[in-house]
């Protein structure tokens, strides 16, 4: 499962991945994520602010409530591990790229 | 299907200080030397790589006991500002004939050697079928949970 793990890097943070798990067992709204947590509403919507940025968790309005639910499509993840490949990728390239410099030319 | 998310295209762009047939040249020619060696589907070690420089080329992955694994082919060639692959590894990291997405490179000059490399990688919905997998595991005993604590494993290596 290497693949997935990678995916994860918007999880690194342990409440971060605690809204995920949450998340995991049905949608909820700010405030119900917030209930138990340690930490504020405010902070509970800067961690969903990057988890939805990472493209793992989604969000839709129910009445006047907005609820999260992670991707049901399981894309998220996926699409968010091939971000951080490519970037990790194209990092790599342009090294070697300037390393190797115009020789050849 | 309700709730059906399309998603978007992985863009992304870096600059590079090199001429653009220079950049173009590393990426395909030198493959084998930048692309981060943990990411190779072969069973040993990875020896190089190789993208055959033409339409309907390989795009391949040399083991160091020589067995060769496919990972996709070429779409278009079109130097040097243009390069197509067929991406063709899945969720799982190996290769499956079924599965093509896209993987397109613009190289544009930006100055005097200088280059604006720009990466779309795209179809990602067909990686569905393996997506409908990920979904199935979501809230079951070693699902999602099991993802997690596999992911704080290899986060603490």
């Amino acid at each position: 499962m290497a693949y997935a793990n990678a995916a994860f890097a918007a999880l690194a943070d342990p409440t971060r991945r605690e809204v995920f798990e949450r998340l995991a067992a049905g949608g909820k709204s700010v405030g119900e994520l917030a209930q138990g947590l340690p930490v504020s509403r405010p902070a509970v919507s800067q961690h969903l602010k990057v988890l939805k940025e990472a493209g793992l968790v989604t969000q839709e309005a129910e009445g006047t409530r907005r609820v999260y639910h992670i991707d049901p499509n399981g894309l998220g993840a996926l699409r968010a591990w091939l971000d951080q490949f490519w970037a990790q990728a194209l990092e790599a390239f342009k090294a070697e790229a300037e390393r190797q410099g115009e020789e050849g030319e | 299907m309700t709730g059906l998310i399309q998603p978007a295209p992985v863009r992304r762009s870096i600059d590079v200080k090199v001429s653009q047939k220079r950049a173009f040249e590393v990426f395909t020619g030198s493959i084998g030397a930048w692309w981060p060696r943990s990411h190779h589907i072969g069973g040993a070690e990875m020896k190089s790589i190789t993208i055959e420089p033409r339409e309907g080329g390989r795009w391949f992955e040399t083991g160091e006991d020589g067995v060769e694994c496919d990972w996709g082919r070429v779409l278009v060639w079109d130097p040097f500002g243009r390069l197509v692959l067929a991406w063709q590894i899945d969720a799982q990291f190996r290769f499956d004939p079924a599965l093509t997405t896209e993987v397109e490179l613009s190289f544009t000059p930006v100055g005097e050697r200088q280059t604006r490399v720009e990466l779309e990688h795209r179809n990602l919905d067909r990686f569905g079928d393996k997506a409908e997998q990920i979904r199935g595991q979501i809230g079951a005993p070693g699902g999602w949970t099991k993802v997690l604590e596999d992911y704080a494993g290899y986060s603490a290596d």
